[in-house]
């Protein structure tokens, strides 16, 4: 008796050990690109498209940083030039059409406003990205200000 | 050594005594012909990426900086090299051209710019070359592949396309590079430069 459980075990473990090695890498953790094995390279998800028709967008919030609504590839934004103020400074924003930077951005850290943009807001991508098509890599259920106030009137998630 | 130089004069103005007249003309031609070849072909060699992105200088510092712009990599597999913007295509100022940068060759020798602080500290005054250069020849090796008479300013965006039905037309001195600085390469510090 105690040999045939012993047998019957072991033939149950044997059974689990072959259904669970059908590959020898781990699973790679749930991280953006979903699925896959710590071996198995993955194919990157494709470049977002050129934001080459958007207009303007409205800001979802009065703060949110406006989003760039034409293609910036190759812009230089480093000590020697700046690309973006090329067209969007104070002195080049009539002539060129574009809006100026905004005058918080001439502020230090004092709020002072200078006659220059101010180093801490030089780089403009650290808040202003292109609008492209590209989905959102994770669920999110962020509203817009103007919905969030419409709700609020209506007394709809308080 | 005059004396030299007299039997070689009169050597070259005596008439051919062991060759025939055919022989000379005949051999003349064709050797005529392998000597204009060769010097073409070591010509075009001159003009390649490969050639120019064999010394260092040129591999590390330029040549970094104009991979990944659109005129190395694009959607549609057209590339400029090199010689496509800073050598003219047409054989006078080509020849010019190719006279002009026995400098670079000094500049080689004496290694100029083979650190990355030295093309830092030119970078002005060799982006100034050449931004005279192409506001001199009217942006001509641009103009070799972007032919003002071939854009379609209604798919310009409308800026562009004011910019450029003003700006390109006879009656006015601006040309390409007057806007588009920069585009396969780095700027230099821009602050002393009036644009």
């Amino acid at each position: 008796m105690k040999k045939l459980i012993a047998i019957l075990l072991m033939a149950s473990l044997a059974l689990v050990a072959l259904a669970e090695a059908p590959s020898l890498s781990p699973s790679s953790p749930d991280g953006l690109r979903q699925g896959g094995t710590l071996g198995e390279a993955r194919n990157a998800p494709a470049i977002a498209g050129d934001p080459r028709d958007v207009k303007r967008e409205v800001r979802n919030y009065p703060e949110q940083p406006p989003v760039i609504p034409h293609v910036i590839r190759d812009y230089q934004v480093d000590k020697r030039f700046n690309r973006c103020l090329d067209c969007h400074s104070r002195e080049a924003a009539p002539s060129a059409g574009a809006p100026m930077v905004s005058v918080t951005h001439f502020m230090d850290r004092n709020f002072q406003v200078r006659a220059e943009v101010t180093p801490g807001r030089y780089f403009c991508t650290q808040c202003h990205v292109p609008q492209t098509d590209a989905e959102a890599l994770v669920e999110t259920d962020f509203k817009p200000i103007d919905q969030v106030i419409r709700e609020g009137d209506r007394g709809e998630n308080q | 050594m005059m004396d030299r130089l007299k039997y070689y004069w009169s050597l070259l103005r005596k008439p051919s005594v062991h060759y025939s007249l055919g022989f000379l003309t005949l051999g003349g031609f064709l050797a005529g012909i392998i000597f204009w070849g060769g010097f073409n072909t070591a010509l075009e060699a001159t003009n390649t990426e490969q050639f120019c992105v064999g010394c260092h200088e040129m591999y590390s510092n330029p040549y970094q900086e104009l991979k990944g712009t659109i005129h190395y990599s694009n959607r549609s597999g057209v590339r400029a090299e090199c010689s496509d913007c800073h050598v003219p295509h047409d054989w006078t100022h080509k020849i010019g051209r190719k006279m002009e940068a026995s400098k670079e060759v000094w500049g080689w020798l004496f290694g100029s710019i083979n650190t990355p602080e030295k093309f830092e500290a030119k970078r002005l005054e060799l982006a100034r070359r050449e931004w005279h250069r192409l506001k001199a020849n009217d942006s001509l090796e641009c103009r070799n592949c972007h032919e003002f008479d071939s854009m379609d300013f209604t798919l310009q965006d409308p800026r562009a396309a004011e910019a450029h039905s003003t700006a390109l037309t006879d009656d006015s001195d601006e040309t390409c590079i007057d806007c588009h600085k920069g585009i396969a390469h780095e700027l230099p510090d821009m602050a002393e430069v009036n644009r």
